[in-house]
């Protein structure tokens, strides 16, 4: 199977009815791998147990840009492309990378009461982060608020492609501002400065998160499919002269 | 395990993950079977699609 043959809907039905369940039991199984792990690692020296908190609250940020990612791939395949597929992908992501960003901000929170001495500060990688998901809230408000799917696919396009540029804010704050939240210490130039026992663990859970969010988005993809057809056969049913 | 004098933040932290995972699984599942369950109505309805398959039909 090439990628032009998963442009047919009833293609990717039927592939994602197939690989559904299997990437369902791998989510499962690293889920559980990771919660283990995360579990069974030590406390930090300066952090204590709270440490723990970053193995949940770092692949929901990391996610939460990802998810925005994908989204602007696919905004580029609806109005480059007009992939049929790529709408459908976009408006499918768009709650679950909102999720993702409603983990990272509260998720963060909880750690920074007991690290920081504050739930919030208005600093760059927080606020950054906030306005993502309020540009995810919006989008999601834009696909609600026009009847017509492809129009409010170009428009929620283009939004989606001017809010990318948040990404590189989001991901870049931490070095281009003095900002409370402390630089990058996984992905960054020289390697990671963070000690194995807390880098697998880490890394354990972000590829489950990562995961479950192929799993989630494919089955939103299929059910925003199956929404649109409901769509298409319902006016089919209107415009049927009646007998 | 002991958890410190922050415990319930982590707790908190990892409950909430928990609610908001399980909660888009619940609402992905329960909108799967409601478009099914809408598409098999407007079958049985006699509103079929052009290309004479079944709406409902994934395989």
């Amino acid at each position: 199977m090439t990628l032009i043959d998963l442009a047919n809907p009833t293609r990717f039905l039927s592939l994602t009815a197939k690989i559904l369940p299997w990437l369902a039991a791998a989510t499962a199984i690293l889920l559980a791998i990771g919660l283990y792990q995360s579990a069974m690692a030590p406390d930090d020296y300066q952090q204590g147990a709270t440490v723990k908190i970053m193995f949940i609250h770092v692949p929901n940020a990391w996610l939460s840009m990802f998810v925005w990612g994908v989204m602007s791939l696919s905004a580029l395949g609806t109005l480059v492309w007009r992939h049929p597929l790529a709408d459908v992908s976009a408006k499918a992501a768009a709650p679950i990378g909102a999720a993702f960003t409603f983990l990272a901000l509260v998720t963060g929170s909880l750690w920074g009461r007991p690290m920081w001495g504050t739930y919030w500060e208005w600093d760059a990688r927080l606020t950054s982060v906030l306005i993502l998901f309020l540009m995810y809230l919006g989008l999601i408000a834009l696909w609600r608020a026009v009847e017509d799917p492809s129009r409010a696919a170009r428009a929620a396009a283009v939004l989606t492609l001017v809010g990318a540029i948040n990404i590189p804010i989001i991901k870049f704050s931490v070095d281009w501002w003095n900002t409370l939240h402390q630089p990058a210490s996984v992905l960054r130039m020289g390697g990671s400065t963070l000690d194995k026992a807390f880098l697998i663990p880490l890394l354990v859970m972000a590829v489950a998160f990562s995961l479950l969010f192929i799993t989630l988005h494919l089955a939103a993809m299929r059910n925003e499919i199956l929404r649109r057809r409901v769509r298409a056969l319902q006016m089919q049913q209107a415009s049927q002269p009646r007998a | 395990m002991s958890l410190g004098p922050y415990a319930s933040f982590i707790v908190w932290s990892y409950l909430l993950v928990a609610l908001v995972v399980l909660i888009l699984i619940g609402w992905i599942a329960l909108d799967y079977r409601q478009q099914r369950a809408r598409l098999r109505e407007l079958e049985a309805s006699g509103v079929t699609r052009r290309s004479g398959r079944g709406a409902a039909d994934l395989s």
